[in-house]
């Protein structure tokens, strides 16, 4: 349970990080806060000739709100999240979100650009960010560009990050003063990661509404019919069947056990949204 | 290559020379011979080897030494004689928080942080912050009888001065 060997290099601006892992002779990663690379590395499952510490990059761990979007820097932790120590347009959500990620000594640590950057299909913030219908920012060799969260992720643990590329911040949408939420996850034991969880969203001002399931062994399922039967009001089967056909003809070929821990999963999303 | 790493360990100013891949839990019970802190799976998912990290709880076996230049690092020895520490250290021993002890130091940094962030805490909100401490003895109940114990007696006597003090 010890990591290979390996050199360090502790990047002092974001163009020194990019330069660092500009590098085709040898593997270097990005180091965030490690909850899920130094795991990976003590199990000797990621390979490794050098780690570029991003820690020391403090532009990386701003929150700065916007006015419309609010921007997130990738080194902010889930307990940042957690403990309103950053701007929140998500009423709440988002503080919800970070509470619910892994454990308080894991929380203090992990920062949403490393979970986003690693994707893997359970990572809670994923399937928030998609659902939130969050901008990514990335810096790389060729300059910054943005991709929306949802193209973001492309499968389990695959992402549209290219060569030597990094997730800058994390630019959410302030959300419409009197949406609702609602989140659920399924988990054997709590901190786990899930084996299904949904993120619903309904204002009934607009009458728009998201809901997304995460866990579902490759990117976060945008349920876009789901969706628009939101503002019929929560009739459980009624939903239940919509949901189901929906994850159906998503063609991930979800067993009978995970089709119905799915659609009950989104299905209590949708009831803890409160819809009238 | 070694690197050299300042850090502050229960108070006093360290400077070493740590190989990149060293974990600070390593670092911790192999360099500075501090041996409370204890390896259990070694990938950040049991809790024995929790600690403070700059006054918060962080996995000792899943941080790079390395990467904590200029860190304050508080392990189970540094707090003794805390007050807080010790009354958790006496519900433990009076509430039957242990069997072997091999799970206990990370059980009583855990418990510690929890205690300072929420005062007021019932058995479900025990239950739901220390299930990233794993106990293979105990069945957790006595677990949770101590921490609940040392939150109601701190809520009751020291800690409201204390913390009124802070």
């Amino acid at each position: 349970m010890k990591p290979a060997p390996f050199t360090y290099h502790r990047a002092v601006s974001l163009e020194d990080a990019v330069a660092q892992l500009d590098n085709a002779d040898m593997i270097v990663r990005p180091l965030a806060g490690g909850q899920s690379l130094v795991p990976m590395l003590n199990l000797r499952l990621a390979p490794l000739d050098k780690l570029v510490d991003l820690g020391r990059i403090d532009a990386l761990r701003r929150g700065e709100d916007q006015g419309d979007r609010i921007r997130y820097g990738a080194l902010l932790s889930h307990a940042a999240f957690e403990d309103r120590r950053v701007p929140d347009g998500s009423n709440g959500l988002m503080p919800f979100v970070g509470s619910q990620i892994a454990y308080r000594a894991v929380r203090t640590r992990g920062t949403i650009g490393g979970a986003i950057s690693l994707a893997d299909p359970a990572a809670d913030w994923l399937t928030t960010v998609v659902a939130l219908d969050a901008e990514i920012a990335l810096i790389g060799p060729r300059g910054r560009r943005s991709v929306k969260a949802a193209d973001f992720v492309t499968g389990p643990y695959m992402t549209a990050l290219d060569h030597a590329e990094l997730v800058e911040a994390i630019v959410v949408p302030r959300r419409p003063k009197d949406e609702r939420w609602g989140h659920y996850k399924a988990t054997r034991k709590i901190g786990e990661y899930g084996e299904s969880m949904a993120v619903a969203l309904f204002d009934k001002e607009s009458g728009r509404g998201r809901v997304v399931v995460g866990a579902v062994d490759g990117a976060p399922l945008v349920l876009a019919k789901t969706a628009a039967e939101l503002g019929k009001g929560f009739d459980s089967v009624r939903l239940s069947g919509v949901i189901q056909s929906e994850l159906v003809a998503s063609g991930r070929g979800f067993s009978p056990a995970k089709l119905h821990l799915h659609r009950n999963v989104a299905l209590r999303a949708i009831r803890n949204a409160g819809l009238p | 290559m070694k690197v050299d790493v300042n850090l502050t360990v229960n108070g006093k100013t360290r400077t070493v020379a740590v190989e990149p891949r060293q974990s600070l839990a390593d670092l911790l019970r192999e360099k500075l011979r501090l041996t409370a802190t204890h390896l259990g799976c070694e990938h950040g998912v049991c809790g024995a080897c929790t600690i403070l990290l700059d006054g918060q709880p962080a996995r000792a076996c899943i941080a790079l030494a390395v990467t904590l230049d200029g860190a304050e690092v508080r392990t189970v020895e540094g707090l003794q004689g805390d007050p807080l520490m010790e009354t958790i250290k006496s519900a433990f021993h009076e509430k039957h928080g242990l069997q072997c002890g091999f799970c206990t130091p990370g059980m009583l940094v855990s418990s510690w942080d929890l205690i300072n962030r929420k005062p007021q805490l019932d058995e479900r909100d025990i239950r739901v912050a220390m299930s990233g401490n794993l106990c293979r003895c105990t069945g957790y109940q006595g677990i949770v009888r101590s921490i609940k114990a040392a939150a109601d007696k701190w809520a009751e006597t020291s800690g409201a001065e204390a913390k009124a003090g802070r």
